[in-house]
């Protein structure tokens, strides 16, 4: 069949199962653009600036467990894609990014709108491709999927010279994929696997960590297995929260930097620390010297190598997290540990975690908390980078799968706004709340626009503390209280803001109307936001500092923890 | 470097032979900091395959993360640590040095004593060719540097192993699990 390459593009994503993207045009990528018509299966969802069609492809993956597509032009679009792709890429998300380039014979020349993407994009994709004739794209469209959605996943950017896209060549969508430079092995090592169970009945102090890659091969069921099994307490990182119910028994919160203080504390005494699809990442260990220190270390991950990186691992096993814990589950005896669960529970008393200041204004803990009674914990969240990601993250108490997306390893603020249109539109099932901060929000919010065309109902809380509050936490901790460049003191009025763009708003500035505010949002048919006036000064607490150790964690704003006679508010039970 | 010190490595890599790859092997390496001190890359024996030679500096930590982040790249098929390998180690260098009629029986004096050869011949100049591994061709600039040597091209290492076995062969390849699955305790 001869198809130009605009057509073969079209047909390849046709074949690889994509029915929605995020994209915005330009004079290299019409081609494919004005193909578009003849291909009704595919939807484009045209969004207002490049870098949200990346957050939003990513949302869409994330929430739907596809691959995530995005489409920008060639210089500035695709330029405006790097953040996004920086992010998919830390956070292990299958996103293809398609670009439009200058013709062939003017690559090299500067012309208008060139930029070198396949350079620019090296360190920040899995893999990229610059397609130089029409009858190689079937290939890499192939492979490009392939490598995005396998293994460990992530971004693969496809640079798409105009001239390309209207070539005629012939089309034939190969049936497999010869990539000898890629075999990902999802099988774990028996022989590993087998010790790993030997290494978790000799322990008396076994904790798991499980992480983000937990979700990604879906192994929450597993996971339950092996913790009940063994009866091994369960720490989520940032990016595992959801794989692992907050109200089971075993489960423990988060790890680290502003991890439920008993966690860090229980690392510290752990004979044995299970890695599940996690990277012992600097915000989960700290200090890397000091990091549970008397423990022997599993590590089980997709990628070979995240093995061994950054701690010393005594029993390595490479594979997918639900194939090995399928496997390791059936080698594993059915254990008690009594003593253990008790000295973790005497931790939990000790550290009763994350206190908060009572400052008669709307802490944005409550928030949270109330955001879930609303929604009976059943809501997909979705957060951005900062104090509002930390509350959500130790309050909101997610208990199914997939209903966390939040940026991890990049921490890009602004993602609250693009990733929950991206969630909205692969789960109108679902109810998305978008949690925001005052500053990121801001980067972002051009595409209320978007959400409104799209008529996608997600429900958006601003916790408006007007200022860039986690770096002014920092200030006040670390830096004497010198606040430089932190307050916003010209925000819009949000709730306007809302208003002009067609979205149903209200401003919400007493404690008692919290609740009150969430339900009516959720009424709403269509999206809402609520501006949240919260306490200004409320930190992230505990607050373990960057490359500290659990002794040197700052519990709280006041006397020692554990000592306080203060009444925990009704709203934190 | 009269004598590779233990600190540093040689790894050989067979990686598709398509644009782009050394850039993004290079790419990789600097971003993650690793030290290459030398770095040679040409046609093998497969068609659609060439074959990079390394010398690493660092640790054995340093040499598993090269390896495994080498693999992460798609275009790159086989990573292997020769080090420890019985092996044939060479670089070649061109070396001119200025000569004058007075001169030039004592260069080439030198330049046959290390079995080089004198590539071409100008009135003020010569351009020796010479062989060998890394020491040898040092030596060699060392006892040519009083004649005032203008300028020095050195190819950097090219290494195989000895015998009939392919370079490599008895390390990892991404045929087998073994790279993607350290069964070892050496991880650290």
């Amino acid at each position: 069949m001869q198809l130009t390459g605009a057509q073969i593009v079209c047909e390849c994503l046709l074949r690889e199962g994509v029915d929605v993207m995020f994209g915005l045009p330009g004079g290299a990528i019409m081609p494919f653009y004005q193909t578009l018509p003849e291909y009704p299966a595919l939807k484009h969802i045209l969004v207002r600036h490049e870098q949200n069609a990346g957050h939003a492809a990513d949302g869409y993956a994330r929430a739907s467990g596809k691959v995530g597509v995005c489409v920008a032009t060639s210089g500035p679009g695709a330029t405006n894609l790097v953040t996004p792709l920086a992010n998919a890429m830390m956070d292990s998300i299958p996103v293809i990014a398609l670009t439009g380039q200058v013709p062939r014979a003017a690559i090299g020349r500067d012309a208008f709108q060139e930029t070198d993407t396949t350079g620019i994009t090296m360190p920040v994709t899995k893999h990229n491709y610059l397609a130089m004739h029409a009858a190689d794209l079937p290939r890499i469209f192939k492979e490009a999927f392939h490598i995005a959605r396998t293994g460990r996943p992530g971004p693969v950017l496809i640079d798409l010279p105009r001239d390309v896209l209207e070539e005629i060549a012939e089309f034939d969508y190969p049936a497999e994929v010869s990539l000898r430079g890629y075999k990902p092995t999802p099988e774990g090592s028996g022989r590993m696997i087998k010790r790993a169970a030997n290494l978790i009945e000799d322990s008396c102090r076994p904790i798991i960590l499980a992480g983000h890659g937990v979700l990604i091969s879906g192994a929450s069921r597993e996971l339950q297995e092996l913790a009940e099994k063994a009866q091994i307490p369960v720490i989520t990182t940032l990016l595992g929260i959801s794989s692992f119910s907050s109200d089971h028994m075993l489960s423990m919160g988060m790890p680290g930097m502003h991890g439920q203080a008993h966690n860090n504390w229980a690392i510290n005494k752990a004979d044995l620390i299970i890695g599940i699809g996690m990277r012992f990442d600097d915000r989960v260990t700290g200090k890397i010297s000091t990091f549970a220190p008397g423990a022997k270390v599993i590590h089980i991950d997709i990628d070979p190598a995240e093995v061994g990186k950054n701690v010393r691992v005594t029993v390595p096993i490479v594979g997918d997290a639900r194939r090995v814990l399928r496997a390791l589950s059936k080698e594993v005896a059915v254990t008690t540990r009594p003593d253990w669960l008790g000295e973790i529970d005497e931790l939990k008393a000790r550290h009763p975690g994350m206190p908060t200041s009572d400052a008669g204004k709307i802490l944005p803990q409550q928030v949270i908390r109330d955001l879930h009674r609303a929604t009976t914990g059943k809501a997909i969240v979705v957060t951005g980078v900062g104090q509002h990601q930390m509350f959500a993250a130790q309050h909101y108490g997610f208990t199914e799968p997939n209903t966390w997306i939040t940026s991890g390893g990049l921490g890009t603020m602004g993602f609250e706004v693009p990733a929950a249109m991206g969630a909205a539109v692969a789960r109108p099932d679902m109810t998305v709340w978008s949690i925001a901060g005052d500053g990121g929000f801001q980067m972002t919010l051009s595409e209320l626009a978007t959400i409104v065309e799209q008529r996608l109902p997600i429900k958006f809380a601003i916790l408006n503390n007007n200022s860039l509050g986690m770096v002014r936490q920092l200030q006040d901790l670390f830096y004497g209280g010198a606040r430089v460049a932190t307050a916003y003191s010209g925000n819009p009025d949000f709730v306007k803001l809302a208003e002009a763009y067609g979205i149903w708003a209200i401003r919400v500035s007493d404690p008692a109307q919290v609740r009150d505010s969430i339900d009516r949002a959720n009424a709403v048919d269509g999206p809402a936001l609520l501006d949240f006036e919260i306490a200004p000064e409320e930190n992230v607490y505990p607050h373990l500092p960057a490359g500290g150790t659990a002794s040197e964690m700052i519990e709280g704003p006041v006397a020692p923890v554990g000592t306080s006679k203060k009444e925990a508010p009704a709203w934190l039970s | 470097m009269v004598e590779l010190a233990a600190l540093y490595h040689t790894i050989t890599a067979v990686v598709e032979d398509k644009p782009g790859v050394l850039a993004r092997v290079a790419s990789m390496l600097s971003r993650r900091g690793f030290n290459i001190t030398n770095l040679s890359v040409g046609h093998s024996e497969t068609p659609s395959l060439s074959r990079m030679t390394f010398v690493v500096e660092g640790d054995e930590w340093v040499v598993e993360q090269v390896t495994k982040q080498l693999y992460k790249l798609i275009d790159v098929v086989r990573v292997s640590d020769i080090s420890d390998d019985a092996i044939v180690v060479r670089e070649m260098a061109l070396i001119k040095v200025k000569s004058t009629p007075e001169t030039r029986p004592g260069i080439m004096q030198i330049v046959d004593i290390f079995r080089a050869d004198i590539v071409d011949v100008a009135t003020d100049a010569l351009i020796i060719e010479v062989t060998g591994d890394e020491g040898k061709v040092d030596a060699l600039i060392q006892l040519l540097k009083p004649f005032t040597i203008k300028e020095t091209m050195r190819t950097g290492r090219v290494a195989m192993a000895r015998g009939g076995t392919a370079t490599g062969a008895k390390k990892t390849s991404s045929e087998t699990t073994d790279h993607n699955a350290p069964d070892t305790e050496v991880v650290p």
